[in-house]
């Protein structure tokens, strides 16, 4: 693999069909119908444990859907999870960047798995548009929180994919981290075509960045379109704080002990 | 094979990269085969109870505590496994189109690195306390070989476990739980022909055996191997098959 296509602009860039995840007794993901057109940034809203990490898992191939299926980039999540993995990138909510490592290294790593072509000059590119190029060869554990998080949107980014996963994005960082990230992730769209679709709890995030949003509510989705329309579905001058909380209810009625633990270690981590 | 081969050298580039950068480990795990071969090994060749060779106890024990270190420094190579989870690092890397063989074997080639550091502190003390170490530029070939597919054999059943129990917690009890029968059920220590019938039978079975008894022909002037170093590669060949199908085929449940 050197070169991974431009997205098809005429085929969805996900599209999901009764999507269902279950474990044990628990269903986490619940016939999901979804469809996220192409050149856009796609935010899935929802409290702890709604849903959203399970559909993210499953849409890039991490794990297997009980039932239903999914397209990503034109291609079938179990059958063709090979073809998937070569289009998509993935930012997970942990920082996952190796602090043993500089961050040239870590996107070295990254150029060879993929098989990137002229991989200095992308690894370059990568870190300047990210901002990151005279810190290439620090360790990553000196990096702060938005530099981490950073070089992995650089990291995702090196193969030139159709699609971008993002959990959580700016979980944990102070707000001017969070503004750089957003802008970065504006440029990746707008200036690549990437689509991108980003879980967050961060309604200002959401009101910032994302053209469609969908809310996952106990697995399902409680309302899908743009920020405009869900504002106007739950009347008057709503903001998108109260679109979560009319469509999703609280933190409290369904956060799990694990998914609050986990999201609190993260911003720990970040310090 | 091509794309195999440079999957796996990425992984296997980054590990390597961070051991250089911080030898701590390696310098900690040399500790321990220290002590075994310069107390333990010293304390026991007065004994004289067991009939261990012409090169005495210490020149028996030598290969043991080699096999021993191997083991020891690749059985715990899950609980990195399982931190690189908790971090995110395995999500990363099995969402790219690399092959889950190239991801493990990567991991395993930088384990026989720990395991080949490892040789060469052995051979330093072995050659200190006067054991006749064979210096023949083909037994130290044949040496690395089966340092090489003992280190990855025990890297991979460890990755494997660690993708079965998931926590760090559990992973440490287990760990402990099997490092210590697959060292004692084997002849690092012992020879087999004074083992009990039943333990006899345990030790064939447990492939730190054949990594002793390959070392032990190759390594030590005076030292017999049993099997004979051909055969003991042999089943080490298998052995490896048999755990890098396992382990790449377990590594991805350890997001699920």
């Amino acid at each position: 693999m050197n070169h991974v296509e431009s997205p098809q602009r005429t085929l969805p860039a996900i599209e999901l069909r009764r999507l269902t995840r279950r474990f044990a007794q628990a269903t986490a993901v619940d016939h999901i119908d979804l469809t996220v057109a192409p050149g856009g940034i796609f935010g899935l809203l929802g409290a702890n444990g709604a849903g959203k990490t399970t559909t993210i898992k499953m849409l890039t191939t991490l794990l297997e859907p009980t039932e239903g299926s999914a397209r990503v980039a034109g291609f079938d999540i179990v059958s063709q999870a090979h073809e998937v993995r070569r289009r998509i990138g993935y930012v997970p909510q942990m920082l996952s960047a190796d602090g043993a490592l500089t961050g040239y290294e870590n996107l070295l790593l990254s150029a060879r798995l993929y098989g990137v072509p002229s991989q200095r000059r992308r690894i370059e590119e990568a870190l300047a548009f990210m901002g990151l190029a005279e810190f290439a060869n620090r360790l990553v554990k000196t990096y702060s929180g938005g530099m981490v998080r950073r070089l992995e949107i650089a990291q995702s980014m090196l193969h030139r994919p159709a699609v971008l996963f993002l959990d959580e994005p700016t979980i944990g960082l102070d707000p001017v981290a969070r503004r750089a990230v957003w802008e970065h992730l504006k440029g990746l769209n707008a200036d690549f075509g990437i689509t991108i679709l980003l879980t967050t709890h961060d309604m200002e995030e959401a009101d910032a960045l994302c053209s469609d949003l969908a809310v996952m509510h106990t697995g399902q989705i409680a309302a899908h379109g743009s920020p405009a329309d869900l504002k106007a579905q739950v009347g008057g001058s709503a903001s998108l704080e109260d679109v979560f909380a009319h469509f999703s209810g609280s933190v409290d009625e369904t956060g799990r002990l694990r998914d609050i633990a986990e999201t609190r270690s993260n911003v720990r981590r970040r310090g | 094979m091509k794309r195999i081969a440079r999957e796996t050298f990425a992984i296997a580039d980054a590990e390597l990269r961070k051991l250089v950068r911080d030898p701590t480990e390696l310098v900690s795990r040399a500790i321990q085969p220290i002590l075994w071969l310069v107390i333990f090994g010293q304390v026991l060749s007065n004994v004289r109870g067991i009939d261990t060779g012409e090169a005495g106890y210490l020149g028996f024990l030598t290969p043991g505590i080699l096999a021993q270190s191997v083991l020891f420094s690749a059985i715990f190579y899950g609980i990195n496994v399982i931190w690189e989870r908790d971090l995110g690092i395995v999500h990363k890397l099995l969402v790219t189109p690399a092959s889950r063989v190239s991801l493990v074997l990567g991991k395993a080639i930088s384990a026989n690195f720990r395991g080949l550091v490892q040789a060469a502190v052995i051979y330093l003390v072995a050659l200190a306390l006067h054991v006749p170490l064979r210096w023949e530029f083909f037994p130290i070939l044949g040496v690395m070989l089966i340092v090489t597919l003992g280190s990855a054999i025990f890297a991979m059943f460890s990755l494997s476990v660690a993708c079965i129990v998931k926590t760090r917690e559990r992973f440490m009890g287990i760990g402990q739980v099997l490092t210590m029968p697959l060292f004692f059920a084997s002849n690092a220590i012992y020879p087999l022909d004074i083992m009990p019938r039943w333990l006899r039978i345990v030790a064939m079975l447990n492939p730190l055996t054949y990594v002793v008894d390959g070392l032990r022909g190759l390594m030590v002037h005076g030292e017999q191997s049993i099997h004979g170093w051909d055969t003991d590669c042999g089943v080490l060949c298998i052995a490896f098959a048999v755990f890098l199908g396992i382990s790449a085929r377990l590594y991805p449940e350890l997001v699920r």
